[in-house]
């Protein structure tokens, strides 16, 4: 693969982006998975499933979108979702987490009537739900990468906050902290790496990339700065494994970096195990 | 420095249409220890986010700092250790340090990282209450007693004027609250930091304060330990709604009041 990664510029596009991905999705599902929040990243994948499958059947019928990457209407979909989860968790204050299947459900709800308006997408569709490797284009590139910049400035500027609100959201409001315009923007953010991840992971799959590293790294880290490392580095390991398996047996990527992330976490797991740490933390003497 | 830390004037808050505090008045001045006590429902927590500008009351006004609650300017002088401390994440994969560095978040400033001196404050707030050697540790691996040491430690980091605990000990042994305790008396009295404590531990917390304030919807008492002492036990039993026996475990003590 590495010969043809210099001669194929489609190559190139995955490679690059899935390096870039693996590096800001378990960044901001770090934070996600802590808040215990992990379903938010599925029930965002799904509501982009609707934008692109609205944006498909759009594109059959205008022909304005028809000229259209369908990722943009995925993307722009997914951060209505974030601002609307949001909106529930506040609604339903007692009942947060009801905010996560109320909008997984109206993505499905919305992505099924689509696809079945269209009478179904072919390979399109199946290339958006476990991603793919000639798919990834020179703009979708660009847009990751933009992406990525604003998630690394985001997290860079936010990082102490981010914590303090992770950590105990109560002794952040009682200390002043404004947390709810950095946690929006942190949803809207998560919603367009989401949006933007699907070309190579898939819609199904991309939320697996912010999640399954970071439960392995959470396995082992003593501090959340370690957390974090560990966290991209098995991202990385997963996207760049995942990849290269995808290219040479010709499957969807998809499926090839959830199956190495989850293999990361089954030999940190065994490692655990072996070296008789036991998964529960052990508590301290009394004081 | 202001006259008082914490003004309280006829605070009337209602639940929808249930009363829960009405016409509270309360005053906490630079260096009192102040126990704030009453049956479960009482309003106790409800007053404290009050104080905390995390409620509004729907009538009577709130002073902090000597500012109106809503535009007080510098909140990190003020530490809060909640009731819901004791139920945190367990498995939250950080370290004694950065859970108190935490503490400084307000005081840093947005889109300032933590410095070196945040890192030294954190850490001599960990010495201040026996932790310090603590600091490398995860967070979950200790005991519910050194957690709640490390959530005091996380209020005491940016060097506040007062704090004030909601229940700090629930879940705690009772030695390990003993203890507890006796930082806090000693925080108040070499530190010179007001206190306002929560707490259902009657007889300790009322040994320990220099003020009490006795909460059921509406203030019953407040004032010096020493007038306090002075009441029976019926009056407690009726403000409290049941029986209460005060046992006091530091007789010979007076109060400053």
């Amino acid at each position: 693969m590495i010969e043809a990664l210099f001669t194929y510029e489609f190559l190139q596009n995955a490679f690059f982006s899935g390096l870039i991905i693996g590096v800001i999705a378990p960044m901001l599902g770090l934070f996600i998975v802590v808040r215990r929040l992990a379903l938010i990243a599925d029930a965002l994948s799904h509501v982009s499933l609707a934008g692109i499958a609205g944006s498909l059947y759009l594109s059959q019928q205008v022909l304005f979108f028809a000229g259209l990457n369908p990722i943009y209407l995925g993307m722009a979909a997914a951060v209505g979702g974030s601002l609307l989860i949001e909106r529930l968790r506040r609604i339903y204050r007692n009942f947060e987490e009801l905010a996560i299947p109320i909008i997984l459900s109206a993505g499905i709800g919305f992505g099924a009537i689509f696809i079945s308006l269209a009478k179904g997408f072919g390979s399109d569709l199946v290339g958006y739900l476990f991603g793919s490797v000639s798919a990834v284009s020179r703009q979708d590139l660009l847009v990751v990468s933009i992406l990525a910049v604003g998630v690394f400035a985001f997290i860079y500027l936010f990082y102490k906050e981010l914590f303090t609100l992770s950590f105990d959201a109560d002794y952040s409001q009682a200390s002043g902290i404004k947390g709810r315009g950095i946690q929006m923007f942190f949803m809207v953010l998560t919603a367009l790496v989401i949006g933007a991840s699907m070309r190579i992971v898939g819609i199904l799959l991309v939320s697996s990339l912010m999640t399954l590293p970071v439960a392995a790294a959470i396995q082992v880290a003593k501090s959340f700065k370690s957390a974090m490392l560990l966290s991209i580095l098995f991202g990385e390991i997963s996207v760049v494994t995942g990849l290269f398996a995808a290219y040479h047996l010709d499957i969807a990527p998809g499926g090839t970096i959830v199956v190495t992330a989850i293999v990361i976490l089954l030999l940190v797991l065994m490692g655990k195990r072996f070296t008789g740490q036991s998964t529960v933390r052990r508590k301290g003497e009394v004081l | 420095m202001q006259e008082s830390l914490v003004k309280l004037t006829d605070v009337t808050f209602n639940y929808g249409n249930s009363s829960v505090l009405k016409d509270i008045t309360l005053t906490v001045k630079p260096g009192e220890f102040w126990a704030l006590i009453g049956p479960n429902g009482s309003g106790k927590s409800t007053l404290i986010k009050i104080l905390l500008g995390l409620l509004k009351p729907n009538k009577g006004s709130v002073e902090l700092l000597g500012e109106p609650i809503s535009s007080v300017s510098h909140k990190e002088r003020v530490g809060y250790v909640s009731q819901k401390s004791n139920s945190f994440n367990s498995g939250f994969p950080a370290t004694v340090l950065e859970v108190v560095r935490s503490g400084l978040t307000k005081k840093t400033g947005l889109f300032k990282r933590f410095s070196k001196a945040d890192t030294e404050a954190a850490l001599n707030a960990l010495l201040e209450v026996d932790m310090k050697e603590f600091a490398d540790r995860n967070i979950g691996e200790l005991s519910g007693g050194q957690q709640q040491r490390v959530f005091i430690a996380r209020a005491l980091a940016a060097k506040p004027e007062l704090l004030i605990m909601d229940e700090p000990t629930v879940g705690v042994d009772q030695q390990n609250s003993a203890s507890f305790y006796s930082m806090l008396e000693k925080l108040n009295r070499d530190n010179g930091i007001a206190i306002i404590l929560v707490s259902h531990e009657i007889d300790l917390v009322t040994d320990l304060a220099s003020h009490v304030a006795c909460l059921n919807r509406t203030m019953h008492f407040h004032g010096g330990r020493r007038d306090f002492a002075k009441l029976n036990d019926n009056d407690l039993s009726r403000w409290y709604g049941h029986s209460v026996r005060l046992v006091h475990q530091k007789e010979g003590d007076t109060s400053n009041d």
